[in-house]
């Protein structure tokens, strides 16, 4: 059981939880290893080969674009692959990860799966793009830009959860600040007011929550539902109410695209990492700012004490409380960034429920990310390359149904929640309530 | 028995405040969010009178409309009961869900899928009498709903990934795959046997109805009776099968019910499914009883809703009843105050998240009220995120 088989709790600080790790590992008989991750590899080896390869001429080219085609100091040229040939050294890569596992006993399963489904993306793309062009950088940099929202959901999940606070409610802060900040930047014509209102707005918020859950030991998931509802009746109401009447309320301007000089000339990774919206690189600086804040200052190692045994804790004089409110206060301002993103950071306007899942999506890139926030932006990756994929799958008209490619974020959520690739291991008190 | 009542009474206050702090403050909103209103006050220095009067207004127009809506005729009447039978079914599901440990917030989702096969059902198996293709349609609307939920049950049971986001995910898959089907398998022909322009399914046939009783207008229909002798047999399953003790003892606390031999990881999968088949009737009766086809988005979160019905009833299937008369009225009353009163209807979806909110935390209400006592223990849901 859950509460049961957690890490043994001997302390806070990550050297201790290592320890712990080792320990369990020495009285937890592990058994053989599982060959599991050898049949994916060769069954996706296979998969590539029938799907893709056998319906695929010999002859035909795909051809990938790298440049982003917006001002580039020097143009590369286009990347030409045989279709064919492609997708069967796809399949060789995937089957040979798959041999390497079970003879290389250092190679570890969740690598091997995630290196034969990486085979297994590049001949699907291969295949939908054969007879025509996909401009790969572009594809690169929506990735990132659609990763964002996610990142910012999930680094919002990091900051709660670690400090032993569940918050499914990221959703609904992320909405109700994607309408405040629409609305307060269209007011006052100032993008930054817009972005400030957003970031207080998923603050407040967190404050409900944690009035809900600290103080009053609402449940936490019930406490996150009730915002939830709250958020998508509020904005729904307020949008209906007054910016269908007063268009001017909801016409914000979006933040600009900034190239960095130098840094954005150099070929495909400029375009990608240095030529993006303000609020990618709010984004990554929020990453980076997180990871300090949690493993490189003295209140987050409060924070992740908290989280992990708030006993312990308190009894070494942290306020467990004072701690857990301001972790989910950080947590919905990272949620208010987030939910900047859908209206001044994309489209400039709101519409209702536009986060469609993105809050729900962070929390699983979260998981996926095992509750760090390195881990937890490039699991957004992976998410926002699905995202993207999707939208140019449409536009390359692959026989697949665009229903079924907009299922693919949520259906990767359900793989990644499940622990296909890794166990996961959540902070020890995550979503217990704190009585002294 | 005086002494049983009593225990009654204690038990339905904090509900019955709740409701009532939730009209309150939903009247508040109705009222700051008045164009009308606002400039009424912002000249109240010069025209004090005025300002009430238009804050009286605002009200009296909006509840008014409401009530006029929901129980002025016998048209709103049965059209408050049209609303609040969906409402029985996916409350059920959540409190049965809730009764296990289990938070379904997939019942949405699951009312999409139920939906989706009892029309098929209902449209395309013809030359059946009614005696048999309604109960087709039926049971097919419970089998897709379970079969939809008992996969985060799986997962749960096999994984331990915490069903709340994988309900959700759920939901949103079910919506996608509906998108797909409207547009493509299920399309309705259009003239000359051409695809349609329009995404919603073909008509039931005759045969597949849940009968009406009343002439037209109204859409008062079996469903709801249906619907009540359901909510019987949950109570009943629950309170005097062995299967419900299980499922009851598995949502009280898990590792004892493991401890005393019950296979925690099956009740799981086999309450979820359970639940899933009762949001799958919701959508199953919403087709075959009132629009007799289905096109996007049909429900106006029915499922979501339920949430709130099923803490509001305590989980408890008489309660849930109760709630979804309620917000059955409330519903179908704010369609009327939208159109005469211009209040937007999510208005509804604001009171439900206030009265959920002061329900999940009676300590809330009792600093509201003043009101001393014991508090008590609500489901215990937040397990954290499994591996478990």
């Amino acid at each position: 059981m859950s509460g049961l088989r957690r890490r043994p709790q001997t302390g806070a600080g990550a050297g201790a939880a290592a320890t712990a790790a080792r320990a369990q590992a020495l009285v937890v008989p592990t058994g053989r290893r599982s060959v599991a991750p050898a049949v994916v590899g060769l069954g996706l080896a296979l998969a590539i080969v029938v799907l893709f390869g056998l319906g695929t001429p010999w002859g035909e080219v795909s051809v990938f674009g790298l440049n982003a085609g917006l001002r580039a100091a020097w143009q590369l040229p286009d990347l030409v692959v045989p279709s064919a040939l492609g997708i069967y050294l796809a399949a060789l890569v995937a089957a040979a990860v798959g041999a390497a596992y079970l003879r290389w006993p250092r190679l570890k399963g969740g690598t091997t799966v995630a290196l034969a489904v990486t085979a297994l993306v590049v001949a699907f793309l291969v295949w939908a793009v054969q007879g025509q062009s996909l401009n790969l950088v572009g594809m690169l940099r929506s990735t990132l830009l659609r990763a964002t929202p996610i990142a910012l959901a999930a680094l919002s999940g990091v900051l709660c959860e670690r400090a032993g606070v569940i918050n499914i409610a990221i959703e609904g802060m992320m909405l109700t600040s994607a309408l405040t900040a629409v609305v307060s930047a269209s007011v006052t014509g100032s993008l930054v007011t817009g972005m400030l209102v957003a970031v207080l707005t998923g603050g407040l918020l967190a404050l409900v929550h944690g009035a809900l859950s600290i103080r009053y030991r609402v449940d936490q998931i019930v406490s996150g539902t009730v915002i939830n509802i709250f958020a998508t009746g509020l904005t729904s109401y307020l949008s209906a109410r007054f910016l269908e009447r007063f268009a001017h309320l909801n016409r914000s301007g979006t933040l600009p695209v900034v190239a960095i000089p130098g840094l954005a000339d150099i070929p495909i990774i400029g375009p990608v990492l240095f030529q993006q919206s303000v609020i990618v690189y709010v984004m990554l600086a929020l990453v980076i700012a997180v990871h300090v804040l949690l493993f490189k200052s003295r209140f987050g190692l409060r924070m992740r004490a908290v989280g992990e045994h708030p006993r312990a804790a308190d009894t070494l004089g942290i306020d467990v409380w004072r701690t857990r409110y301001l972790s989910v206060l950080l947590g919905g301002m990272a949620a208010g960034v987030g939910g900047a993103y859908f209206t001044i950071g994309s489209v400039g306007r709101f519409d209702e429920v536009m986060t469609g899942g993105r809050g729900f999506i962070g929390l699983a890139a979260m998981i996926f990310g095992n509750w760090t926030p390195g881990g937890a932006f490039a699991s957004s990756l992976i998410f926002g390359f699905a995202d993207s994929l999707q939208i140019r799958m449409q536009i390359l008209q692959t026989p697949i149904p665009s229903e079924f490619l907009l299922m693919a974020p949520y259906v990767a959520t359900i793989v990644a929640l499940s622990g296909v690739v890794g166990r996961v291991s959540p902070p020890a008190a995550d979503g217990q309530p704190y009585e002294k | 028995m005086s002494e049983r009542i009593r225990a009654m009474a204690r038990a339905a206050a904090i509900p019955l405040l709740a409701v009532a702090t939730g009209l309150v403050a939903g009247a508040l909103i109705v009222v700051v969010t008045d164009v009308e209103v606002i400039r009424a006050w912002g000249r109240v220095v010069q025209d004090p009178g005025h300002a009430l009067a238009a804050t009286w207004r605002s009200i009296a127009t909006a509840y008014g409309a409401l009530f006029e809506g929901s129980l002025g005729s016998a048209y709103a009447i049965s059209e408050s009961l049209v609303t609040t039978t969906p409402y029985i079914f996916a409350g059920l599901a959540v409190a049965l869900g809730f009764r296990a440990g289990l938070f379904n917030i997939g019942v949405e989702g699951q009312l999409f899928m139920g939906a989706l096969a009892s029309v098929w059902i209902g449209y395309s198996v013809k030359g059946l009498g009614a005696w048999l293709h309604l109960p087709l349609a039926l049971l097919a609307g419970a089998a897709a709903g379970a079969a939809w939920a008992a996969i985060p049950g799986y997962l749960k049971a096999r994984t331990g990934a915490h069903e709340v986001v994988n309900t959700i995910m759920m939901n949103y898959i079910a919506f996608r795959l509906s998108d797909w089907l409207l547009n493509g398998p299920m399309k309705r022909p259009g003239p000359g046997g051409m695809p349609g322009f329009v995404p919603i399914s073909p008509e039931v046939l005759p045969s597949a109805y849940l009968p009406r009783l009343f002439e037209p207008p109204l859409r008062f229909h079996v469903g709801f009776f249906l619907a009540l002798a359901l909510a019987v047999g949950v109570w009943w399953l629950l309170w005097r099968t062995p299967l419900g003790f299980e499922m009851r003892s598995v949502g009280a606390n898990p590792d004892a019910a493991r401890t005393a031999g019950m296979a925690v990881g099956r009740t799981y999968v086999v309450a979820m499914a359970l639940s899933g088949a009762l949001a799958g009737l919701a959508g199953a009766n919403q087709v075959l009883g009132v629009d007799r086809w289905l096109g996007q988005g049909f429900s106006p979160g029915y499922g979501f809703d339920s949430i709130a019905l099923a803490l509001l009833g305590g989980s408890h299937p008489g309660g849930v009843v109760l709630a979804s008369l309620l917000f059955g009225t409330l519903r179908s009353g704010a369609t009327r105050m939208q159109s005469v009163a211009g209040i937007p209807i999510d208005i509804i979806t604001i009171l439900q998240a206030l009265i959920l909110a002061f329900v999940a935390a009676p300590a809330l209400v009792r600093a509201l009220y003043r009101i001393r006592g014991e508090t008590a223990a609500g489901p215990v849901l937040t397990r954290g995120w499994g591996r478990g």
